[in-house]
């Protein structure tokens, strides 16, 4: 029997608190758990560390005041290369910043995932990285190096311990077998077993034996012994893409990016689409399509 | 004579870095660069092995700015497995830079003290893992004395001075092979690593290069960019970029 997992939008943030460090999936602008985002953003939640391959997660939190620190290798709308919601953040100093090479991202990921302190990498030698944070530290190889001298010096790059995790598939069941029937999973599974709790949006609950013929067994990669909750939201990864079910709404997208010009055009974006709940959201931006 | 313009010259200059690599992901960010390196495995380099933009191996020509192009997918290469391939070193990146020095450190992350910042640009992104693991280009499209600087606010991608204070053992997979501009190629070849001028594009005089450099360059022999040939041309205007994206990115 599949255990029924199935919560609201208002239950996940319910568990969720001030302070958390919190896990976003999807890269960039790509199939991110918008409406989770949404959720927060219409919640009291504050002082947040959100942990991501930033897109319009971290510019939309930031925006809204729900951000203490930010954890990215970078900040992206994809065709709008840099998020200027996140900018304006950096610029005044209004977060704190763990700023890491991609590859380094995945191995702290990796490492909260396996319950390791670190994983060693050659990423980040040489470079800023470990100047503008020393907390970074590195750490010398027991084993001999390759020309038979000492073992080599490596980055030493932390667990990225997350209190919970937000990611959102194409497919999943009530149980959180998730399903992703786009290109990439990104560091999603990651994501997963490095939280405490792991909330999982979905366009579509299925049932169990429905998920095969949604997809290959190989686009399973998310099982509920990752997930904690399951929330049902179609179109939930709005305006990120979530191919096949849709892509990246860049209208909608330039029309956010341009909030970031002034706090009157931001607070009546909010106005319009972030004042009420999901359902809400959902009936303002189809009026306008 | 040819009638080739001076995006289409870079077009060449960038297929130029990944000469010799044999079977290799050659991986170009940015329009020219993808335009270069597609239009070198479709020349004089046919074994490299060139993603979709995205999450696969393509194995056809795909051409930049169409939409939804015929893609040949030989193999499935998304984000995790990319960070396998780059750290098991067989692949050949070429990035942009927002700031360049003598020594080839890079700089895209910010503008000013990273703590706070005065321009937050894209972040370290991947720079700091693939520039200590395996071969590493440049294609700057605009380059001034703001971008040429004597030292850069934050290195991101690591260049020579900084792989030797490292020792031979962690820099051993550090190779910086080029940098090519809107003006010139330039390279690494000189004793202490110090950047060279390598060839000034058909066009630019020597003078030019140097305003537009914010410190000394080492300048000795150095030849003319080579023009496309006739077959390349054509590839790069019929096949590989039908729509004329390049020219967004260089003029002239």
């Amino acid at each position: 029997m599949i255990p029924d997992k199935r919560m609201t939008h208002d239950e996940v943030v319910a568990e969720l608190a001030d302070g958390m460090t919190i896990g976003i999936g999807g890269w960039a602008s790509r199939r991110k758990p918008m409406s989770l985002v949404r959720a927060i953003l219409g919640s009291d939640l504050k002082d947040l560390t959100i942990v991501s391959y930033g897109g319009p997660d971290i510019g939309l939190l930031c925006a809204a005041g729900k951000v203490r620190k930010a954890v990215y290798g970078f900040v992206s709308l994809d065709t709008i290369p840099l998020e200027p919601h996140f900018r304006i953040a950096r610029q005044t100093g209004a977060v704190q910043a763990m700023e890491l090479d991609e590859g380094m991202m995945l191995l702290g990921l990796q490492a909260a995932a396996w319950r390791l302190p670190f994983l060693p990498t050659r990423a980040g030698l040489g470079s800023d990285l470990l100047r503008v944070m020393p907390e970074i530290l590195t750490v010398q190889s027991p084993y001999p190096g390759p020309d038979g001298g000492p073992g080599e010096e490596l980055v030493a790059m932390p667990a990225l311990e997350l209190d919970a995790a937000l990611i959102h598939m194409n497919r999943a069941d009530q149980g959180g077998n998730g399903q992703f029937l786009g290109p990439d999973l990104y560091m999603d599974d990651l994501m997963a077993m490095a939280a405490t709790r792991t909330f999982l949006s979905t366009e579509r609950v299925v049932p169990t034996d429905q998920l095969s013929a949604e997809g290959s067994f190989h686009t399973l990669r998310i099982s509920r012994l990752m997930v904690d909750g399951v929330v049902e939201a179609p179109n939930g990864a709005h305006f990120t893409e979530c191919p096949p079910d849709y892509g990246r709404d860049e209208a909608f997208q330039k029309e956010y990016a341009a909030t970031a010009s002034s706090a009157e055009l931001w607070e009546a974006f909010r106005q319009k689409y972030l004042a009420g709940d999901e359902a809400d959201y959902q009936r303002a931006i189809g009026a306008d399509r | 004579m040819t009638d080739a313009t001076r995006d289409e010259v870079c077009v060449v200059a960038v297929a130029e870095c990944f000469r010799g690599d044999g079977e290799r992901l050659c991986n170009p960010i940015g329009t020219i660069p993808m335009i270069g390196g597609r239009l070198a495995r479709e020349s004089f380099e046919p074994d490299l092995v060139m993603t979709d933009g995205f999450a696969m191996f393509a194995a056809n020509p795909v051409p930049v700015g169409v939409a939804d192009p015929e893609v040949v997918v030989e193999s499935w290469n998304p984000y995790p497995q990319m960070f396998s391939v780059l750290w098991n070193g067989k692949r050949h990146v070429m990035m942009g830079a927002s700031q360049m020095d003598p020594y080839g450190n890079q700089n895209f992350a910010c503008i000013g003290d990273w703590h706070r910042p005065k321009a937050q640009l894209l972040g370290f992104r991947g720079a700091p893992g693939n520039t200590i693991n395996h071969t590493t280009s440049y294609f700057i499209p605009n380059q001034t004395p703001k971008v040429f600087v004597e030292h850069v606010d934050v290195v991101c991608g690591v260049g020579y001075d900084r792989a030797a204070e490292l020792g031979p053992v962690s820099s051993r997979f550090h190779d910086i092979r080029r940098v090519v501009t809107n003006l010139a190629t330039f390279d690494f070849a000189t004793p202490d690593h110090r950047m060279r001028l390598r060839s000034v594009h058909p066009g630019v005089t020597v003078e030019d290069v140097i305003q537009a450099t914010g410190f000394e360059l080492v300048i000795d022999d150095f030849d003319e960019s080579r023009l496309p040939t006739d077959d390349e041309l054509r590839l790069i205007r019929e096949v590989l970029d039908p729509n004329d994206s390049r020219k967004a990115e260089v003029r002239g």
